[in-house]
């Protein structure tokens, strides 16, 4: 019988935990479909509104360029209803990504197996931001080129060196990993698959429609949610406000989101029992 | 080596476990037992850094386990075989889990084949019956070859040939040094296969010794004998100072070694067919033990 000889033991390292986390996502089917088919819904319907605008459109050079000049071939680029229907599919998905350890159980595999909890967290914070950064890119480029190509065959479209083009794709594609992140923090803070995807749906799309701009208090905490900032650095010519705000301002609300999120989703599980 | 000092666990008003200590040592297989809610998965939760004790302490390799940046390599555990998501294949669970700890890939090939699940690797967990999903998470506790291993009733769901396999497995992991703890509810479970026992309720310990030191517990040891006399000898044995059982020719005696028994019988020259000691099994002194303890169902947290 071969005697049990004393343990010897490699580094950690974080890289092998953030390894470890990406073959878990990757493996899932439902990863795949899921992503899948947000990015078919989000781009589809960015399509289908430059569809509706070009085939309704009567050629004028005039209209064509006011058109243009307002904007409009941005805000088609990545529409509002779009941007809520990611908001709301990417929350999910980044909330998946604890929970779906917590409701099989899993969760406790994996911190028997990595005791430290903050770096098992850490690389899952990691995995998901990369994730959804390459999902939010692709979506948002192709929701770009597609809808300026069907604009275009009414010369309607812009190039992405138009100015406020590159801001429509990269604010638009920041918004997929900052609600995966809110996702992810709700997820493991609340921990149950309904009560966290409630959560998620309330704070990333519900409260921002809630909002207006009507009073002081209103138009601050609308402007502190992610919807309202990508909103805000999207729109070409925003609607004259009483209490107007910077696009700088909204890339700080939209940085802020995902940093505060990634903070709760490292130490939420420090001190809890699993 | 896992040493268990003074563990206690509350939940609110519950206490789960109350001031456990006992010590679980290497090179044998060591049981723990209990009724349903005596505080066995907590405990061993405890033992794994995935619950904090509200008071006292658990070390395994003189180490807490929490401390410790990465686990496969020094303790192995089957918490519950419904741990794993079942939308992964078997391969990709252990992957992750080998990744995790920076054990080679080829560890994940040797665990399937050595729990008999190289066949279905690449099936979804899902689709896997409970004892499969044992063997499952029998493998990934043997992952990182460690010196401790854990084990919360890992008999549930296998079919006897499973049984005897498992019995086998932790036996062999015992010979080769390891300390091997296995809960259970049933003591027929553990009577081939453990050592030591440890056996609690309601979250106290109620015992920490061999098997053998156990069974001796049993108070319902007795002398079963058969004669055509019986109500003559029940009268005899009475007075001498034993409890006696009536069952038509047949009676039980307790409090009365065999030899005095068939000394009395011999004496009135009562004519014996039958004279056997009967000591109580384990399952029994197991139940004796316990019974106190069933009725107050312990908050087991899931």
């Amino acid at each position: 019988m071969s005697a049990i000889v004393p343990v010897v033991e490699p580094r950690a390292r974080l890289v092998d935990l953030v390894a470890a986390e990406w073959i878990k996502l990757r493996s899932l089917r439902s990863t795949w479909i899921a992503y899948g088919i947000t990015a078919v819904v989000v781009v589809g319907l960015n399509a289908a509104i430059a569809v509706d605008t070009s085939s309704h459109w009567k050629p004028d050079p005039v209209e064509d360029a006011r058109f243009v000049r307002d904007g409009i071939p941005l805000l088609e680029a990545f529409t509002s209803n779009s941007a809520l229907i990611m908001m709301l599919a990417l929350g999910t998905l980044g909330a998946l990504m604890i929970i779906g350890e917590y409701g099989t159980g899993t969760i406790r595999s994996t911190l028997a197996a990595v005791p430290a909890r903050r770096s098992v967290m850490t690389a899952k914070a990691a995995v998901l931001t990369v994730v959804t950064t390459v999902f939010g890119t692709l979506v948002a480029t192709a929701s770009f080129l597609l809808t300026q190509a069907i604009l275009h065959s009414r010369n309607l479209g812009v190039s992405i060196t138009h100015p406020g083009a590159a801001r429509v794709v990269v604010a638009s594609a920041l918004l997929a990993p900052v609600c995966a992140l809110v996702g992810l923090a709700l997820g493991a803070v609340i921990r149950r698959t309904a009560a966290t995807l409630t959560a998620s749906a309330g704070v990333l799309v519900l409260l921002p429609l809630l909002l207006t701009e009507g009073s002081r208090w209103s138009a601050v905490a609308a402007h502190a949610t992610p919807f309202h900032a990508w909103s805000r650095i999207v729109t070409p010519r925003p609607h004259p406000t009483p209490y107007p705000w910077t696009t700088g301002g909204a890339w700080t609300v939209l940085a802020a989101w995902a940093l505060v999120a990634a903070a709760v989703t490292i130490v939420s599980l420090h001190r809890r029992d699993q | 080596m896992i040493d268990v000092n003074e563990l206690t666990k509350r939940y609110g008003a519950t206490t789960a476990v109350n001031r456990l200590t006992f010590t679980v040592r290497p090179g044998q297989v060591t049981g723990f037992l209990g009724p349903n809610g005596a505080g066995k998965s907590t405990t061993l939760r405890m033992i794994l850094g995935l619950h904090t004790p509200t008071s006292g302490a658990v070390t395994v390799g003189g180490r807490p386990f929490r401390d410790r940046s990465r686990g496969l390599r020094h303790v192995g555990a089957l918490l519950d075989a419904q741990d794993v998501h079942g939308g992964h294949t078997a391969v990709a669970h252990l992957a992750a889990l080998a990744r995790s700890n920076r054990l080679p890939r080829a560890r994940v090939t040797e665990v399937l084949e050595e729990v008999g699940l190289a066949g279905v690797a690449r099936r979804r967990v899902d689709g896997f019956s409970l004892g499969m999903k044992q063997r499952l998470g029998i493998a990934a506790a043997l992952l990182g070859d460690p010196p401790v291993l854990l084990f919360d009733e890992p008999l549930n769901g296998l079919d006897p040939e499973g049984v005897k396999w498992v019995r086998d497995l932790f036996l062999r992991l015992a010979a080769q040094g390891r300390t091997v703890f296995v809960s259970s509810h049933l003591m027929s479970e553990m009577e081939h296969t453990a050592d030591q026992l440890v056996v609690i309720g309601r979250g106290e310990l109620i015992a920490a010794e061999s098997l053998a030191e156990f069974s001796a517990r049993g108070t319902r040891r007795g002398v079963v004998v058969g004669t055509s006399a019986a109500t003559a000898l029940r009268d005899l044995l009475a007075a001498d100072g034993a409890t006696v059982d009536l069952d038509g020719d047949q009676l039980t005696v307790t409090g009365l070694p065999a030899s005095r028994v068939s000394e009395i019988a011999q004496r009135h020259r009562i004519p014996l067919h039958r004279l056997d000691t009967r000591s109580a099994s384990l399952e029994e002194a197991f139940m004796e033990l316990t019974a106190a303890s069933v009725q107050y169902p312990a908050g087991e947290s899931r």
